[in-house]
């Protein structure tokens, strides 16, 4: 079959699909949706009709990035538009279901938004929802919207059409696409993909490498995994079209272990190429042969990087090397080899299909593009997100993120993982683009954004950090070894209340030996946290440090917990729940918290009723309290006496 | 032994680099690599134990002791901590009596953290075997323990 031949088959079944005279349910059940309770929505929906007695398709898609109303069922009635529900329980899913598909009561109250022109009543434009208008979705296009385990949905949609362009185009013109559309490597350092391609197209030799670094290990970020469960394929095509530009006839996709509904996903999406004729000999007729292996990685955050991810390849400890040489000159088994990030391989098969031109209208004279971001911590509507490259922190995290959760304010925002920087509220008009952030003492990075607020403590967040990158050392290097270490000492010793006045002058010292002297990228960004959390929040360190107190009440050695005598109404349940016995009282005494007993869990915080709040954390100051319990009402007296 | 592995070995003759891969399959057969599977794998790779070792213990997926009939994953990633994930990881240690990186008595649970799921919209969040737990509070913690206990 020619490939215009797929297509036509491609699109005939995607128009069926569209014109079903069933009724069609769409269920997200990516990894995200699974952990809210997708899979329970399916069983539900499809027990339902099983009992309802209704012929309908339901058809598992990937997420559409609303992650704060997971899990989430799209309905397409025929001849109705499609219709988007969220926050569904088994519960509601049933009575919907019935509502909808027999009672014909689309449930405004449950449904999120429609597609489509055609409007329906009380219920907003999908896409005009506020999370959703300053986005543009053009790598997360398919996500959500087409079945990620047929490939036929994928190109019906001008999938692997960018594939075929390339194919009837000299690898040289390729490049030269690229280079008109800006892209930038989307793994975080924003080198010029096609720059990158032409070193390794250039090299000498004639057996050459391509890899897809699918190594997602920031803690905090599922951008890549969302797309390789929701479109394998864009990633794929990607791939192909980089292998025949670069000229490498063998292809890796390093993927973590831990993604195993992407690597599944993957999987399927290879053998479907393969009997496409997209994938192994003589793809679409061109003569050219690609191979693409899947390689699962063993859990090291260094492998991340190209060099440490090459070796694990090899089967080796995942171990950096100097560069030079690049793996352009010599990578993998020593020969030219050219590693992506999983998004930047996507936005490739998206230039290809639109062209280099239509690509860069987006973004900024020097950022061109869009950027998808998983927008996580403290906002309102956490998600994984798409932006042009250039939109301003402020309107990612208020405007799109529907601000702090529970009207708590802001305090600082976290991009790149533990290779970024924390950026204060004074910083929120700043542009994100690769310049700006480099600037600002942050990075890119593959796009995790964590927002905290008050409630969040940033000596703890700098100490957290360090805790991971310094367990993620491979101990290759010694500024990286023995510096992350000696960093994490100091911050925990801040963190326990033992901070010495030097400690901040000491942090700034090590951190920048370990900056400009650690063998990779590991080591190089290690200290970017511990550095920006000091550049702005150099008082919350002083706090810690000269008075003992941590203004978040974050940090256990800091904090102490009393309950307070002119509330509590001597229910018991602290007492009750408490672990370590340490609150005396019984029914209707007052009750008293022996603060050497003490181990600061906070469970007391937390039961006490909220129509009493009796519980109250405190750092830096002591609650007058009655030294044993005494009969509620008594509080005055007993107050006196302490 | 030799003949549990020698199925997964025969698909890797003559593969370059396939070592990693090798004691991963391994590692989803017996559930752990014991000294006698790496000597298994040295002996096939025409490698030294040590050498297998070496780059065994360098990946945070495998272990050398046996597991538990259940393996409970709590995240600490950079989300889940911001949001409790530390409190959700000592209930489940309280819980289970054991702490991270143990296995129970009877083998029942083994109870390790994980640096990140990418469920991270949902955090905290919790694996259990496969099951993905997310939005968790330390009572739900206790509870879904309880579920997988008979």
């Amino acid at each position: 079959m020619t490939f215009e031949e797929i297509q036509k088959r491609a699109v005939t079944e995607w128009e069926n699909w569209q014109k079903s005279r069933k009724p069609r349910i769409l269920v997200g059940t990516a990894t995200c949706g699974r952990a809210a309770g997708a899979l329970g929505i399916l069983d539900v929906i499809n027990d339902a009709l099983r009992k309802l007695k209704i012929k309908a398709t339901v058809t598992e898609v990937g997420c559409i990035g609303l992650c704060y109303v997971e899990p989430m069922v799209d309905i397409i009635k025929p001849g109705k538009p499609r219709i988007s529900y969220g926050g569904l329980t088994p519960e509601n899913m049933l009575q919907l279901l019935e509502d909808y598909l027999i009672n014909d009561n689309p449930r405004p109250d449950l449904a999120l938004g429609y597609f489509g022109k055609d409007k329906v009543d009380g219920i907003p434009a999908f896409f005009d929802m506020p999370v959703l208008k300053p986005q543009i979705r053009i790598v997360l296009r398919n996500c959500g919207s087409i079945d990620p385990a047929n490939i036929n949905h994928y190109i019906a949609n001008g999938g692997y059409s960018g594939l075929r362009k390339a194919l009837s185009l000299k690898p040289e013109d390729v490049i030269e696409e690229l280079k008109k559309s800006g892209l930038r490597g989307r793994g975080g350092a924003g080198f010029p993909t096609w720059m990158k391609w032409n070193f390794c197209r250039n090299a000498p030799g004639t057996e050459k490498y391509i890899i897809c670094n699918a190594d997602e290990g920031d803690p905090g970020a599922f951008m890549n995994r969302s797309l390789l469960e929701g479109d394998p394929h864009s990633v794929l095509e990607g791939m192909v079209i980089g292998a025949y530009t670069i000229g490498a006839n063998q292809a890796y996709i390093y993927c973590r272990a831990e993604y195993p509904l992407a690597l599944e996903r993957l999987g399927l999406a290879l053998r479907q190429m393969e009997e496409y004729g997209f994938l192994g000999a003589n793809i679409m007729g061109s003569g050219f042969d690609l191979h693409i292996k899947i390689k699962e990685g063993a859990g090291a955050f260094v492998c991340g990087e190209e060099t440490s991810l090459i070796a694990s390849i090899e089967g080796k400890r995942g171990m950096p090397r100097p560069r030079p040489p690049f793996p352009a000159i010599a990578g993998l088994w020593g020969k030219p080899t050219n590693i992506n990030n999983v998004e930047t391989w996507a936005d490739v098969a998206l230039i290809m299909q639109r062209g280099g031109e239509w690509y860069s209208q987006f973004g900024t004279e020097k950022s061109k593009g869009t950027k998808t971001f998983a927008l996580v911590g403290k906002v309102e509507r956490t998600g994984l997100v798409e932006v042009p490259l250039g939109i301003k922190l402020r309107e990612i995290i208020h405007d799109v993120g529907g601000g702090i959760q529970n009207g708590r304010k802001f305090k600082a925002v976290q991009t790149g993982g533990p290779s970024g920087g924390c950026l204060p509220a004074s910083l929120l008009d700043s542009p994100v683009d690769y310049e700006s952030l480099a600037a600002a003492g942050s990075i890119m990075g593959s796009g995790g954004m964590i927002v905290m607020d008050e409630d969040t403590c940033i000596v703890d967040m700098a100490r957290y950090f360090l805790t991971f990158t310094q367990a993620e050392s491979c101990g290759k290097c010694v500024p990286c070894r023995v510096g992350t270490r000696q960093m994490l000492m100091i911050l925990q010793r801040i963190t326990n209340g033992e901070g010495e006045p030097e400690d901040i002058e000491r942090l700034l010292r090590l951190a920048n030996t370990v900056k400009s002297g650690s063998l990779c990228g590991l080591g190089q960004t290690a200290p970017n946290p511990v550095l920006t959390t000091i550049r702005y929040f150099r008082k919350e360190y002083e706090d810690h440090i000269h008075k003992k107190i941590c203004p978040a009440l974050v940090c256990k050695k800091l904090v102490s917990y009393y309950i307070h005598p002119e509330k509590c109404r001597g229910c018991g349940i602290c007492f009750k729940n408490c672990p370590v016995e340490a609150i005396s009282g019984s029914k209707k005494m007052i009750h008293v918290i022996d603060q050497k007993k003490c181990i600061k869990c906070g469970t007391c915080f937390q039961v006490c009723p909220q129509r009493f709040s009796a519980v109250v954390k405190v750092s830096g100051k002591r609650i007058r309290v009655p030294k044993k319990p005494v009969p509620v009402g008594m509080q005055k007296v007993a107050g006196k006496r302490t | 032994m030799q003949n549990q592995l020698s199925e997964i070995f025969k698909s890797y003759e003559g593969e370059k680099g396939a070592v990693i891969t090798i004691l991963q399959k391994v590692q989803g057969k017996l559930g752990y690599l014991s000294r006698e599977a790496i000597a298994e794998v040295a002996r096939f790779l025409r490698m030294s134990e040590t050498e297998i070792f070496g780059i065994a213990s360098f990946y945070a997926q495998f272990r050398f002791t046996p597991v538990g009939k259940h393996a409970v994953r709590v995240c600490l990633g950079t989300a889940c901590h911001v949001r409790g994930g530390e409190e959700i990881m000592k209930a489940a240690e309280n819980k289970l009596g054991i702490e991270r990186g143990n296995t129970t008595g009877g083998l029942t649970f083994s109870l390790e953290r994980v640096a990140c799921f990418g469920s991270c919209a949902l955090g905290p969040v919790m694996v259990v075997d496969k099951d993905v737990y997310g939005r968790l509070t330390t009572t739900k913690v206790r509870d879904i323990l309880s579920k997988y206990n008979s």
